[in-house]
């Protein structure tokens, strides 16, 4: 139970970090990134409050032995950067400049109640469920069954 | 036109990465927003719970705050349902594929100075700008 209303209280000041800094708003996101237009660049300022407390924070967290309630640390291992890496970022930015909603601003938004952002988390899940469907599927698949055995 | 808001942005981004330590902290987990709602939602993970407690509250902050503190969120979305269904569809095919968004990548990713992170952060970064260009100066906007 406290895992549970600790991860709760670990929402609730992600959601307001994401209201209060705007990152919540599709239009300020995508003024980011229209410099040559009515340039915003607010969110350089979002990213760079993010990073600073997360680098520190992160130093002093991972020299504990372990997190509060696991047994170890689950830090991502990897290193190759390989060609879903780099296809799927180009199509991520391709969606998130389409309609300025990333999947952090998205979520949050749905506590304003805003539809726009409902349709949105909607059709993100369901390219979520499709995509890992179909890899799934291919590392099934006779041709790649080195990578799945 | 959006309002530039330097300090309050600084702020708020400052609490992501509050939100994002609590998580390392407490759960060992990098809170990357695409991978915790693909764990909350679909089928297969042990780490539901804490997953879906973390949603809950990431979705009732903003409500919190403008009905107990009376916080106005400025919030403004122009793109056509259809564009919109497909900016979800293509977000979630390109966060899944890449492992990872703008919090996952952009902020614990490059927090760690981790390669494939600051490839991914530099990759969206780059495509995000490039749509929006094409989007607003090729087809004249929405």
């Amino acid at each position: 139970m406290p895992a549970l209303f600790l991860a709760l209280l670990t929402g609730l000041v992600f959601g307001t970090g994401i209201a209060l800094s705007g990152m919540i708003n599709p239009a300020k996101v995508l003024n980011f990134f229209d410099i040559a237009g009515t340039w915003d660049p607010s969110l350089a300022f979002v990213m760079g409050g993010a990073l600073i407390v997360t680098a520190i924070g992160y130093r002093f967290v991972l020299k504990s032995p372990r997190p509060l309630f696991d047994r170890q640390f689950h830090l991502p291992t990897r290193k190759d950067i390989d060609m879903p890496l780099l296809a799927g970022s180009a199509v991520f930015g391709i969606g998130w400049g389409i309609a300025g909603f990333c999947p952090g601003g998205s979520i949050p938004a749905l506590g304003i109640m805003q539809t726009d952002a409902a349709i949105f988390v909607a059709a993100m899940i369901a390219g979520i469920a499709i995509t890992r469907a179909a890899r799934q599927a291919m590392s099934r698949s006779p041709g790649v069954q080195k990578a799945a055995s | 036109m959006t309002e530039f808001t330097p300090l309050l942005s600084l702020f708020g981004g400052a609490l992501i990465g509050v939100a994002a330590v609590m998580l390392m902290a407490f759960q060992g987990r990098v809170a990357g927003l695409s991978g915790i709602l693909a764990g909350a939602v679909l089928p297969s993970s042990s780490e539901r719970g804490w997953q879906v407690a973390f949603l809950i509250g990431a979705i009732a902050a903003p409500m919190l705050l403008v009905s107990l503190m009376g916080v106005t969120i400025p919030f403004e979305s122009n793109t056509p349902l259809p564009w919109l269904v497909a900016g979800g569809l293509i977000v979630g095919i390109g966060v899944n594929l890449g492992s990872g968004c703008t919090s996952g990548h952009g902020v614990c990713g490059v927090a760690r100075f981790s390669n494939r992170s600051l490839a991914a952060t530099g990759v969206f970064m780059v495509a995000t700008a490039a749509t929006v260009f094409v989007i607003r100066y090729i087809f004249g906007g929405f």
